[in-house]
Order: C-alpha cells, then structure tokens, then sequence
C-alpha cells in the first residue's frame, strides 16, 4: 500500500517537472499584446481613477507616485 | 527540448561560427533556401508589423540594399506577424527594396529562438551566423555597416 502511493507520488512529481517549461509568449508571438492599448498604463483617465479609488479607500496615498500625508483627508 | 534550444539560441549569440538553421524562401527574387544563398554574405532580420524598432530599421535596410547589393550582400528580411494583412499595410508606408518573406507560423523565428524583435542575424559567405543583433539601435548602424563591410571583405580575398 505504501510503496503504491510512494510510486504515485513519485509518478506526479515526475509530471511536474516539465510544468513550466512552455509558459509565456515567444518575442516573435506577441503581436496583439504589442500593441498600445495593452499596455497597462494606456488609459490615463482610467489610471486616473483607479488612483483615486485606491487612495481614497486606503486611506494612502503615495506608492503609486502621489504625494500626500497618508491622514486619508485628501 | 525548449531548453536546448534556448540554449542554442543562446550558444548562437556568442560563439562565432555557428551555422545559420536551413529554411525555404518563398520569393521570386531568392533561391529556393537559405543554404543555396551559400557565397552571398546574408543579412537575416526577423520583424512584424508590430515592432516599434523595426520602423526605423527599414530604410536602414534600404540603403544596405542599395549600398551593398551589388557587392555580393543579400538581405532577407522575415515578417512574423501572424496576420498577412498588417505586414502589408505595413509595406504600404514603408517599402522595401529587399525580398520579404512571411512566416505567419513562427516556424523559421522558431528555429532561430529569437531572443528579441526584431533580431537581425548575419551569415558569412560559409553560411555561419557570425553577428547577431537583438534589437535595432539608430546608434549602432555604423557598427552594422562595419561587420557587413568585413565579411565582404572576406569573401572577396576567398575569391583571390
């Protein structure tokens, strides 16, 4: 009993080596995530908000290159 | 697998002579594939439509071709956009002087394992990738002009 669950662990650890080997995109295959609209900072309004959202709620501010008191108040 | 080839890849970047993976050019201008390109010094860039860079590596390739054509340099420049459409509108704005075959696969950028975009590679007269370029850099075109001269050179002496 135990040496069949020491095989099947040794079975799937052996699948998890090549787990990560293929991740990712190839430079050559970027194409559509090359363009401008997929960057993370292509929407300035959208950054924007998303700023004051997050210092708003945090009752931050700062990290994300905003300078402030970090009193919530702003 | 992967491994390997990143690690050729790799080894391609650094050692000197390393022969230049074969593959079919599939334009009328060029012979059927690379290895009969044998006794041409070869410029090999990979690019895409997409590319920030390659915008200003193409009139670069232009005056290569116009430079350095009749001296015995082909340039073969790989499209990889995987959309023939956009390497056309791309052609469009900047036309190019030199064969452009398409690899909507990724099949010949695959065998290259390019480590960037665009990539250029060149191939001497024995068909060895003897420098390679990761990126285009305004800056180096000198150093580009430089290495082709070079090779020339080397071919015209074999000849001797």
């Amino acid at each position: 009993m135990r040496s069949k669950l020491q095989k099947l662990a040794l079975a799937l650890l052996i699948a998890q080596l090549g787990g990560c080997a293929s991740l990712g995109v190839q430079p050559w295959e970027r194409d559509l995530l090359a363009k401008d609209e997929m960057a993370l900072d292509a929407e300035g309004v959208d950054i924007g908000l998303d700023d004051h959202i997050y210092f708003s709620k945090e009752a931050t501010s700062g990290g994300r290159s905003f300078a402030g008191g970090g009193c919530g108040c702003n | 697998m992967r491994i390997f080839a990143s690690l050729f890849a790799l080894f391609s970047l650094c050692a000197s002579a390393v022969t230049a993976p074969n593959f079919v050019l599939a334009h009328p201008q060029l012979p059927g594939s690379l290895q009969d390109l044998q006794g041409k010094v070869v410029y090999l860039d990979f690019w895409a439509s997409w590319c920030k860079p390659c915008v200003n590596s193409f009139p670069f390739m232009n005056q290569l071709q116009q430079d350095y054509a009749a001296k015995g340099l082909v340039i073969v420049a790989v499209n990889v956009d995987a959309n023939q459409a956009d390497a056309d509108q791309f052609l469009k704005q900047l036309p190019a002087t030199f064969p452009v075959v398409f690899d909507p696969q990724g099949e010949i950028a695959g065998k290259y394992q390019l480590p960037g975009m665009p990539t250029s590679y060149l191939i001497d007269t024995q068909g060895n990738i003897r420098f390679a370029h990761k990126g285009f850099l305004q800056s180096k075109q000198a150093d580009y002009r430089r290495e082709i001269e070079t090779l020339l050179a080397e071919e015209s002496s074999d000849a001797q």
